[in-house]
């Protein structure tokens, strides 16, 4: 068996101190400490359920190893936002129907999260690339396309407000 | 965009509050925010992590299987192979649910003891205390096998020297209609046409591989908590593993995705036996590799047209042979034959009729029921076979179509008289209009336009004698409970149920509590399949909220001095409908009601229309409760150097009935366009001698984000179906014509047919080339 290894991250902007075999993915260490809604779809970078911002940069957890995180941020689906204080992205997904089985979503949201923070007036054809790592079997996505659009639109009304 | 319909189903308009409307559904919040907790997600005490062995070979005897090193090694709890399962080691893999009427009582080893028919068949189950001690155990087991002959091919399965899958023979079903006299209508024909069309194995492909965790409780229940499209799996556990069904307790949370990949038991049983023989929970997430081999996928089907037409476009005869490949076992060949069967003639009446269908058993995959369920694959090559009927007799096809639509009170296939509306016409003529002008070709480019019609069922076969409860209650404070025991498995059937009970009683749906997805403390409903949970919930959900509304009426006219149908509920208020300012609000209501001890819920049960079966010798007979219409259409541009495909536009139009929630029909729609479009295009499990060589996401390849064409969904509603508000199921129905319209978009636009599915890159500028000799030489 490898050894284990003690590692250090923030999570959300929480300290989560945790204890793992060497060879544990990001995503098997944190789902084991319960933060479950990172989503597990292939265990191989194909599909993008599994999607964090390590360092505002995402990631596929499932390919990226958990001590590797040692020291830096991660923030998952919860760390955006929540009914009290939504992100506009869980806002538009909401209106727009973005969400089906959900399944895909948290890694969808975080992917459109990537985008927004590095591209505030993203073209179709730049939501377009920039989702085209995360995979959905329900939607066409063409609904998820509009709620980052929404979204976007938002955050610049914000900016303007601001 | 509502018209005037004569069918006989037709309920009058009425003035709709929620139902129909665009509004966010209710499981939306916990999804986007994270909270939304899938069958995976459960983390218990004490907790196992299970692995399975699965066979890697497609055909082979087991001489022996050796556990013995992997049961020691620290950490592991339970080693289970045939050897340790009861006697019969057999579980059912029939249709699901609440059957009441003829099943064909396939079933399935749990685990293979003497031999494998499959590659991936399950031979040894571990729990362990970390995945990766279950995955060192698995590693430990030595499995002794000896390969023998198998058979690949549906169609050499059928020869009198094959060898045997199992059983007597390799034929899992057949199927014949006779109807009229083919002879007779050939000869009317001035034209006869045949082709053979053949369609590929395709993926489920849902984002949620299977998981479920298994628990014994303090009184003895055996707890599953799984994704899955059919609680009602408690019974075949139970049975299974020879125990009452009372003791079995199975629950679906959210369901990360189904298209019919998790309707047939997948890992329940597994965990099952190893919470049973660990006294431990168990968890089990099949990873996506296991997966591809873990369900059925699409079934592959080889069909043949011959049809004969008059040179003015009506069809006089039609001679249809399918054969489908079910691969090791029967699982669901047979109904998914049958679905094919009475979808062969697509929404087209054919009064001579001659049709054979045959599944055949191979060493394949053994295939199951996917979305569109054969009548998907039966579309596909009926509206080819459309197109190029249209071509031969050089009329435009849409108006050949239109001079053989079935309508209302025609009979189909099997003789089952049509009685809700039948809008193929206006479907088809929108969806085409919608396209537009096609774009110009040019150097490099082609461009097509394509059509496809469709009648696809929803609700399940007749003699199923399917059902559906649901409960509806009113609360003190005004609020609203549903208690059905539907999956949700992505497409808001638990939404569904709250905007419909808040129609009838005039609450908001947002303030509509659904307790859904356990038939253990809510009425049973049956499952999320055959398109049918909106159809059957969603009808048990309404008649239960007018039965709470009848009582309250009853109560709140006495009140108000005025006859029950004076009164109207809305708005969270219940009013006189003359005279508005009457009113009291659902709350006070509420109480008022309770203190004259007013019955305030209600428990209501649907029961879908039966009928006994099929002729056999005819085929003929009521076969479904009813069928939903539509056309799809689409754009695509072909690649002249490359031969890639690229949809441009595509268009769904259908006539759902009644929309119960908008954007949840878009949200069907769309889906459909892109799964449909990965059937046509890209999407093939590769088999060699039974092996899948594909079995993931970067090999098999679904549309992403960048294949999404400009998408157009145009919802027609003729209120004559059989759901609630007179809703028709469109889950299916929405998806089976993509894939057509496609292959004719592209057979437009290259000018040549590729009668093989998928239309890869590779085929299709073959086709090119072979046209383009064809032409030089002419």
């Amino acid at each position: 068996m490898s050894s284990e290894k003690a590692v250090t991250l923030r999570v959300n902007g929480n300290e989560v101190n945790i204890i793992t075999p060497a060879h544990r993915t990001l995503l098997e260490a944190l789902r084991h400490e319960g933060f479950v809604e990172i989503k597990s779809g292939c265990e191989k970078g194909d599909c993008g359920a599994c999607a964090v911002l390590l360092d505002g940069v995402p990631v596929d957890s499932c390919i990226t190893l958990a001590w590797h995180a040692e020291g830096r941020d991660v923030t998952t689906i919860k760390g955006l936002g929540n009914s009290d204080s939504p992100d506009p992205l869980q806002k538009a997904f909401i209106e727009t129907g973005g969400a089906q089985c959900g399944y895909c979503t948290p890694g969808m949201i975080i992917a459109a999260k990537a985008l927004l923070n590095e591209n505030p007036e993203p073209s179709l054809d730049d939501i377009k690339k920039a989702l085209s790592g995360n995979l959905c079997r329900c939607t066409g996505y063409t609904k998820i396309f509009e709620a980052v659009q929404i979204a976007a639109e938002d955050l610049r009304k914000e900016g303007e407000a601001a | 965009m509502n018209q005037v319909d004569t069918s006989p189903n037709a309920i009058p308009n009425v003035n709709l509050r929620q139902v129909g409307k665009n509004k966010p559904r209710n499981d939306s919040p916990t999804k986007v925010y994270g909270k939304a907790i899938y069958a995976g997600d459960l983390i218990m005490d004490d907790m196992l992590f299970a692995k399975v062995l699965h066979s890697d070979r497609a055909c082979a005897d087991i001489k022996s299987i050796d556990v013995s090193v992997a049961k020691t090694l620290p950490g592991v709890h339970s080693v289970l192979t045939a050897d340790d399962l009861p006697a019969t080691n057999a579980v059912m893999t029939d249709m699901p649910g609440q059957v009441g009427g003829g099943t064909k009582n396939t079933k399935q080893p749990i685990l293979a003891k003497e031999r494998v028919r499959f590659y991936g068949e399950p031979i040894a189950l571990v729990a362990a205390e970390s995945y990766e001690l279950a995955q060192r155990a698995l590693d430990l087991i030595v499995v002794d096998y000896e390969d023998t002959e198998g058979v690949y091919d549906a169609f050499d399965a059928q020869k009198p020297d094959a060898p045997i899958v199992y059983g007597n023979d390799n034929i899992v079903a057949a199927y014949k209609v006779r109807k009229g006299d083919i002879e007779k209508g050939f000869q009317e024909a001035d034209f006869v046409l045949e082709n053979t069309y053949s369609s590929q194995y395709q993926e489920q492909a849902f984002l949620e591989p299977e998981a479920a965790v298994a628990w014994v409780d303090e009184h003895d229940i055996l707890n599953i908590r799984s994704s899955t499209q059919v609680v009602e799996h408690f019974r075949a556990v139970a049975d299974a593993l020879g125990m009452p069904h009372n003791k079995v307790h199975l629950q679906a949370p959210y369901v990360g995705g189904g298209f019919g990949g998790k309707e047939v038991m997948t890992i329940e049983v597994w965990l099952a036996l190893l919470a049973m023989d660990a006294q431990r929970p168990v968890k089990l997430k099949q990873t996506r590799e296991n997966s591809f081999i873990s369900h059925g996928p699409r079934h592959p089907f080889t069909i043949t047209h011959k049809t004969g037409v008059t040179k003015d476009g009506k069809i006089t005869a039609a001679k249809i042979t399918l054969t489908s490949d079910a691969g090791a076992y029967a699982k669901l060949s047979p109904y998914i034959l049958l679905y094919a069967t009475v979808g062969a003639t697509g929404p087209y009446r054919v009064d001579n009729l001659w049709i054979d269908s045959t599944s055949a058993a191979t060493n394949n995959l053994p295939t199951c029921a996917y979305r569109g369920f054969g009548t998907m694959q039966a579309t596909t090559a009926c509206e080819a076979q459309m197109e190029e009927l249209s071509k031969l007799i050089g009329l435009d096809s849409l108006e050949f179509r239109r001079k053989n639509f079935i309508q209302t009170g025609d009979p189909n296939a099997t003789g089952q008289i049509i009685r809700s509306a039948v809008w193929s016409d206006q479907c088809a003529t929108k969806a085409r209009e919608a396209l537009g002008d096609k774009p110009k070709s040019t150097e490099h480019t082609v461009y097509g336009h394509g059509l496809a019609c469709y009648q696809q069922s929803y609700g399940r076969i007749r003699w199923m004698k399917d059902t559906s409860e649901s409960w509806v209650g009113l609360e003190m404070d005004g609020t609203l409970i549903v208690r059905c025991a539907v999956t949700d498995i992505g497409a808001g059937q638990m939404s569904a149920l709250a905007q419909i009970a808040g129609e009838v009683l005039g609450v908001p749906m947002e303030e509509i509590t659904v307790y859904f997805g356990d038939g253990h403390v809510n009425p049973l409903a049956g499952t999320s399949t055959a398109s049918r949970a909106l159809y059957m919930t969603g009808k048990a959900t309404e008649l239960a909220a007018k039965n709470v509304r009848n009582n309250l009426f009853e109560c709140m006219a006495e009140y108000f001095d005025v006859r029950p149908e004076e009164l109207d509920l809305g708005d969270s208020k219940v009013f006189v409908q003359d005279n508005p300012e009457r009113c009291m609000s659902v709350k006070d209501m509420a109480k008022h009601c309770a203190a004259q001890g007013v019955h305030r819920h209600s428990l209501e049960i649907y029961r879908a229309p039966p009928s006994e079966g099929l002729d056999p010798e005819t085929g003929q007979g009521e076969v479904f409760p009813d069928f939903t219409y539509g056309a799809h259409a689409a754009t695509v541009a072909v690649d002249t150097d490359t031969g890639e495909v690229t949809v441009i536009k595509s268009v769904g139009a259908h006539d759902v009935g009644q929309s119960i929630n908008r954007q949840a029909v878009e949200g069907q729609i769309e889906g459909s366009a892109l799964m449909g479009q990965g059937f046509a295009l890209s999407e093939e499990l590769i088999l060699e001698k039974g092996v899948l060589k594909n079995g993931s996401f970067s090999e098999y390849l679904i549309p992403t984000s960048e294949d999404v064409p400009e998408i157009e969904s145009i919802i027609l509603e003729s209120r004559s179906g059989l759901g609630p508000f007179g809703s028709k199921g469109i889950g299916e129905p929405v998806f089976s014509p993509v894939a057509a319209s496609i292959v004719n978009a592209v057979a437009d636009a290259i000018g040549t047919r590729i009668h093989h599915l998928p239309l890869t890159p590779e085929k299709v500028l073959t086709a090119i080339n072979e046209e383009k000799t064809k032409e030089a030489a002419e």
